[in-house]
């Protein structure tokens, strides 16, 4: 469980990179995340087998991990921790269309693998996009965005409130992990025996924590809505941001750049 | 609030689960007194400071802050007047940033942006915690979580500070610090602890809880040289009143 907290949930390193300095930290909360919505649509619309068409899209999470000071290895390795999701989404895809799509050489892929590696891309790109936009601007602030977008009021609560509590909930198992290791001489999984009680206990104090961190925020008169001080304003740099990167992603997606490049240099016809 | 009465009459109040917390309590607490609640695990103490500040109505009786008896149609008015807090600072403060967890309050309050910046910084500075405004308060040392704890509370300039257990978990350097800070606070001040020896420090008047009921109220000197009432309520002489192990003087 400590692997859990220390590699899967250490969030709270995440809300660290948001006090940075860069111009994008600078950069309007709803800016980031109107673009990285038009993004995510923009990479989704793709057509399912496109892969070459998807690589001029690594520019923008690029870009959002380089010019905000992210470290890259961190970032993909939360996108990492959850890949899994995507590798079962496509997992049948390769068995499901077996006919051939391109010809590398002499070697022949079909579509099910080309839609297979399409999901995976867009999986990395869509994850490193939200997760580099939210380590930057902050989650709280990135709530505020959503909410100020139009986002439904439950719903915003909701992720603060799922967001507070991931907090707790690790905390606790930390504590509890400890605990049991430090009467734990045997080396090796834990029994089920263990397990079981151990999780029920978690879940107890979990509830009695999120109750009292409720009541000592209803007591600074918490309303359920969260207020924070606005940091920025939205600017004209603000709206060249979006309309900049809106205006990439649309070409992006209207011509196959990276064909278009390959025909060019190659001299051969598109 | 006019005149920062604290009043406690005759409250009852047990949890869900049965346990009879609270059977009979009353007290009256005047403007600018320090009271020391004191009394062994589970005699009520926490939960006297739950009903102060609105997070459990009593059952029967009442309390009341200033004219507000404490109900739910007052809590909002009862909530500025008393700012409690909490034992666990890590229960208390929440949001990504220190300045924002002091201004978190101000905001909920409906204060304007310039106010809440001024008094969010005063509150900081208050404490001794300015420098720590951009820090995630997950990273701070117990000592520094209660500091923030209480500007988080005290930006909110409430008439009565509640304070659970403020001296746990803090090593002698940060509690000697906190005694100091809560000293240099006019506000009445009613402090639930085991720490005697804190008690004497900070509050002339003690009130000691057993069993949900109050079994004594008076001056904290006095009572802290009862060892038959010490004893009843698991409690021990704090160590300024217990003279020298040689000669008992």
């Amino acid at each position: 469980m400590s692997t859990i907290v220390s590699k899967y949930f250490d969030i709270g390193y995440m809300e660290s990179l948001a006090q940075g300095t860069s111009a994008l930290h600078q950069r309007d909360a709803r800016a980031l995340v109107l673009t990285t919505f038009i993004f995510i649509v923009t990479v989704v619309s793709l057509d399912k087998y496109s892969v070459s068409a998807l690589m001029p899209f690594f520019f923008y999470p690029m870009s959002l991990m380089v010019w905000g000071g992210l470290p890259v290895g961190y970032v993909l390795s939360k996108a990492a921790a959850v890949s899994v999701v995507a590798l079962m989404v496509g997992i049948f895809n390769p068995l499901l269309d077996r006919q051939v799509f391109v010809w590398v050489g002499p070697l022949g892929i079909s579509g099910g693998w080309m839609s297979y590696i399409s999901v995976l891309l867009r999986f990395l790109l869509t994850v490193t996009a939200v997760l580099s936009m939210v380590a930057i601007a902050g989650f709280a602030v990135f709530c505020q965005a959503l909410r100020t977008l139009g986002v439904p009021k439950p719903f915003v609560v909701q992720l603060m409130f799922l967001y507070r509590y991931v907090f707790v909930l690790t905390e606790d198992a930390l504590r509890i992990e400890r605990a049991r290791k430090a009467r734990s001489f045997q080396p090796g999984a834990m029994r089920y025996s263990t397990y079981i009680p151990l999780l029920g206990h978690l879940l107890l104090r979990t509830f009695d924590r999120a109750e009292r961190i409720y009541r000592a925020m209803r007591c600074r008169g918490f309303d359920g809505k969260f207020r924070r001080l606005q940091r920025s304003r939205c600017t004209g740099a603000d709206v060249l941001f979006v309309v900049g990167w809106a205006a990439f992603f649309l070409a992006a997606r209207a011509y196959n750049i990276p064909a278009q490049l390959g025909h060019l240099i190659m001299g051969t016809k598109g | 609030m006019s005149h920062h009465l604290v009043e406690a009459d005759s409250v009852h109040y047990a949890y869900p689960d049965g346990t009879k917390s609270l059977q009979g309590v009353s007290f009256r607490i005047t403007h600018g007194e320090s009271v020391a609640l004191v009394g062994e695990n589970g005699a009520g103490k926490s939960t006297v400071l739950l009903h102060l500040s609105g997070c459990l109505f009593a059952a029967q009786g009442q309390i009341r802050i200033g004219e507000y008896p404490v109900c739910a149609a007052n809590i909002n008015a009862v909530r500025r007047s008393v700012g409690m807090v909490f034992q666990n600072s890590d229960d208390q403060l929440f949001m990504p940033t220190v300045f924002d967890d002091v201004a978190f309050g101000l905001l909920n309050m409906g204060l304007g942006k310039e106010v809440v910046e001024a008094k969010a910084a005063a509150a900081l500075e208050t404490v001794g915690a300015a420098h720590l405004r951009q820090r995630p308060p997950y990273r701070l040392s117990q000592g520094e979580k209660r500091a923030v704890a209480i500007a988080a509370v005290l930006a909110m300039s409430p008439d009565v500070l509640v304070l659970d257990e403020p001296s746990a978990s803090l090593d002698p350097a940060a509690r000697r610090r906190l005694i100091e800070l809560l000293k240099s606070f006019q506000h009445t001040k009613i402090i639930a602890t085991h720490d005697l020896d804190m008690a004497l420090d900070l509050c002339s008047r003690t009130i000691v809880l057993h069993k949900g009921q109050v079994i004594a109220d008076g001056r904290t000197e006095q009572l802290f040289q009862d060892e038959e009432l010490l004893q009843r309520s698991c409690l021990e002489k704090p160590l300024r009143l217990q003279g020298c192990p040689v000669c008992g003087k």
